[in-house]
């Protein structure tokens, strides 16, 4: 087996008396989907910040392609390839759809300290930036103001940047959340390609999504992985079942 | 063609009209106020830069408008007086020619931005106003208290500095130089919020975040855009003692502050001729209110609340409605 491209080895994240992260160890391998689930309230998103660079953690160490990232800024991060889509959209609301993945492309080649020629005209970025939302569906909307999008439209522009980035790993967090059953089908299908590209951490809340995307699930309760695994295995294990989906059941 | 462009042509050719007409009829007093429209808005759309672009509410211009003046000041008074400004380890003397004390105005109002900017920027929001405030009185007060160039009193130079082929005490001759290079001000600055750097840094002023997750540092770009801020200030630094043949601490204050961003706040934040038309107001209010009552600040600050309870996009938003994105 080849060696893991993101590895997160033991960490342990509190804030005061609450665990948020407690001992969490979780890899990504290329050309896997491997899926992050949990209730409300189990850690996910601090996870996901600390892998992301937007915290760091009391112990334990994180590693991107051989490499300790542990104490990297998100910048540094991002620019190792680390894709991320955020939960609540978090998009430049006053530009164009077309500027936001614009932004992406630019981020990803460098070059923003040029302050005299026309960046819209730049080919180079522009080719990046219509490739990346026809691969979303969102081509038609390049000269929307981004405010004017949809909610699920939000979501598909969050992906469209990250592909800008051409990252090494998707860090993807809840993407189809309020997308609605066409749209998260077609993000779904959309996902299931992308894995080849780069391997996708999804942190996701919609479980026939995760059930029909992940090549591995990890299960996260109170701060802790209590079991990881194919999508069998983690149906089969009892304590997944009654620390999580029985309790989606009875919900 | 979009009403904003309209709008911002009809803004040029009225603020070349109202000379051009007082040049006709004989009204020196005019022209001169006709120029200093233009010299404050050039300093308007250096803050604008930081403020309109890059979201960055400075309470501190007055610095960088007040170092371009005493470049000026500083160099013509010795150049007044024959005596240079240092003779070791080199001669250097003062000079009366414009485009040499501008170039040294634009490095100065660079070079106190970068260094300001580098501290400030580490704070955001309420933080960063009061810093750039602080640093704002520290100059103010030195100014005051550096007897060598006039301290309190400030520094009267005798004539206009001198510009190549032009009779610069002539005002319609100091009013079109100052004109061509606010055009030239306000091309730069159209040019570069259409740029890469425009788009990153209208991008970190937006979502801070968002532009981490793609790569760029935000620090990085507030501080090049309070930089060249900090230069296009300066250079109006410049022309305004020039036309007034005087500088004062008065510059530093950081009343001046307040009105550089009043100018930005009435004419329209981020709007590219928001500084513009926003000088232009102030200046024509300052003369007819002024006329009618020592206290217009009154009017001024019942028209600035209306402004920002009612019309956020200042009199451009009024007149060419909302900003709209176009790629």
């Amino acid at each position: 087996m080849t060696d893991p491209i993101l590895d997160v080895r033991g960490i342990s994240k509190s804030f005061g008396a609450l665990k948020a992260s407690n001992d969490v160890s979780l890899d990504l391998r290329d050309g896997e989907i491997h899926a992050l689930i949990g209730p409300n309230g189990a850690g996910k998103s601090t996870l996901i910040q600390q892998i992301a660079g937007g915290l760091r953690p009391d112990t334990g160490t994180i590693w991107f392609d051989g490499v300790n990232i542990t104490a990297e800024s998100t910048v540094a991060r991002a620019r190792r390839g680390l894709g991320r889509t955020f939960q609540i959209s978090s998009l430049a609301m006053e530009f164009t759809v077309l500027q936001n993945v614009m932004l992406g492309a630019l981020g990803r080649r460098g070059g923003a300290f040029r302050f005299l020629s026309p960046v819209m005209k730049d080919r180079a970025l522009l080719e990046t930036a219509h490739a990346a939302l026809a691969q979303v569906g969102l081509e038609d909307f390049a000269s929307a103001t981004t405010a004017e999008l949809s909610h699920g439209q939000r979501r598909q522009l969050e992906v469209a940047v990250a592909l800008t980035l051409s990252p090494r790993v998707f860090l993807m967090d809840e993407p189809m959340a309020g997308l609605g059953t066409e749209g998260s089908h077609r993000l779904m299908d959309f996902l299931g390609t992308l894995r080849h590209r780069a391997p996708i951490l999804l942190v996701e809340h919609d479980m026939d999504a995760v059930f029909y995307l992940a090549d591995r699930i990890s299960v996260l309760v109170y701060g802790q992985i209590i079991a990881t695994g194919t999508a069998d295995e983690i149906r089969a294990n009892r304590e997944v079942r009654t620390a999580y989906l029985g309790e989606e059941e009875d919900a | 063609m979009r009403r904003e462009t309209l709008l911002n042509a009809a803004v040029l050719l009225g603020l070349l009209a109202v000379p051009l007409w007082a040049w006709a009829s004989d009204e020196p007093f005019i022209i001169t106020l006709a120029t200093k429209v233009v010299i404050l808005a050039i300093a308007g759309i250096g803050l604008n830069l930081a403020l309109g672009l890059g979201g960055l509410v400075s309470l501190g211009h007055a610095i960088f408008f007040g170092v371009g003046g005493y470049a000026m000041g500083i160099l013509a008074s010795h150049a007044q007086s024959y005596t240079p400004l240092m003779e070791w380890p080199l001669l250097i003397e003062g000079t009366k020619s414009m485009p040499v004390i501008w170039l040294l105005a634009v490095i100065g109002g660079a070079c106190a931005a970068l260094v300001i900017g580098a501290l400030s920027l580490r704070t955001t929001g309420v933080y960063f106003i009061m810093i750039t405030l602080a640093f704002g009185q520290m100059f103010y007060y030195f100014a005051i208290s550096w007897p060598a160039y006039g301290g309190e009193d400030g520094l009267a130079i005798y004539v206009r500095n001198g510009f190549p082929g032009l009779n610069t005490l002539d005002p319609i001759q100091y009013f079109a130089l100052c004109f061509g290079v606010m055009c030239v001000v306000l091309l730069f600055v159209a040019r570069l919020a259409g740029s890469a750097f425009g788009l990153a840094l209208s991008g970190a002023r937006q979502n801070s975040e968002r532009v981490q997750a793609v790569g760029l540092v935000p620090y990085r770009l507030y501080l090049v855009a309070f930089t060249l801020s900090g230069a296009i200030t300066g250079l109006s630094g410049a022309l305004y003692a020039d036309l007034n043949r005087f500088v004062s601490p008065t510059m530093f204050s950081w009343q001046t502050s307040g009105e550089i961003i009043i100018f930005v706040i009435l004419g329209g934040v981020g709007r590219l001729f928001g500084p513009v038309i926003g000088a232009a107001l102030f200046i024509v209010l300052e003369h007819l209110l002024g006329g009618l009552s020592e206290f217009w600040h009154i009017y001024l600050g019942a028209l600035l609340l209306i402004v920002v309870l009612f019309a956020r996009g200042g009199l451009i938003g009024l007149l060419a409605g909302k900003e709209v994105a176009h790629d």
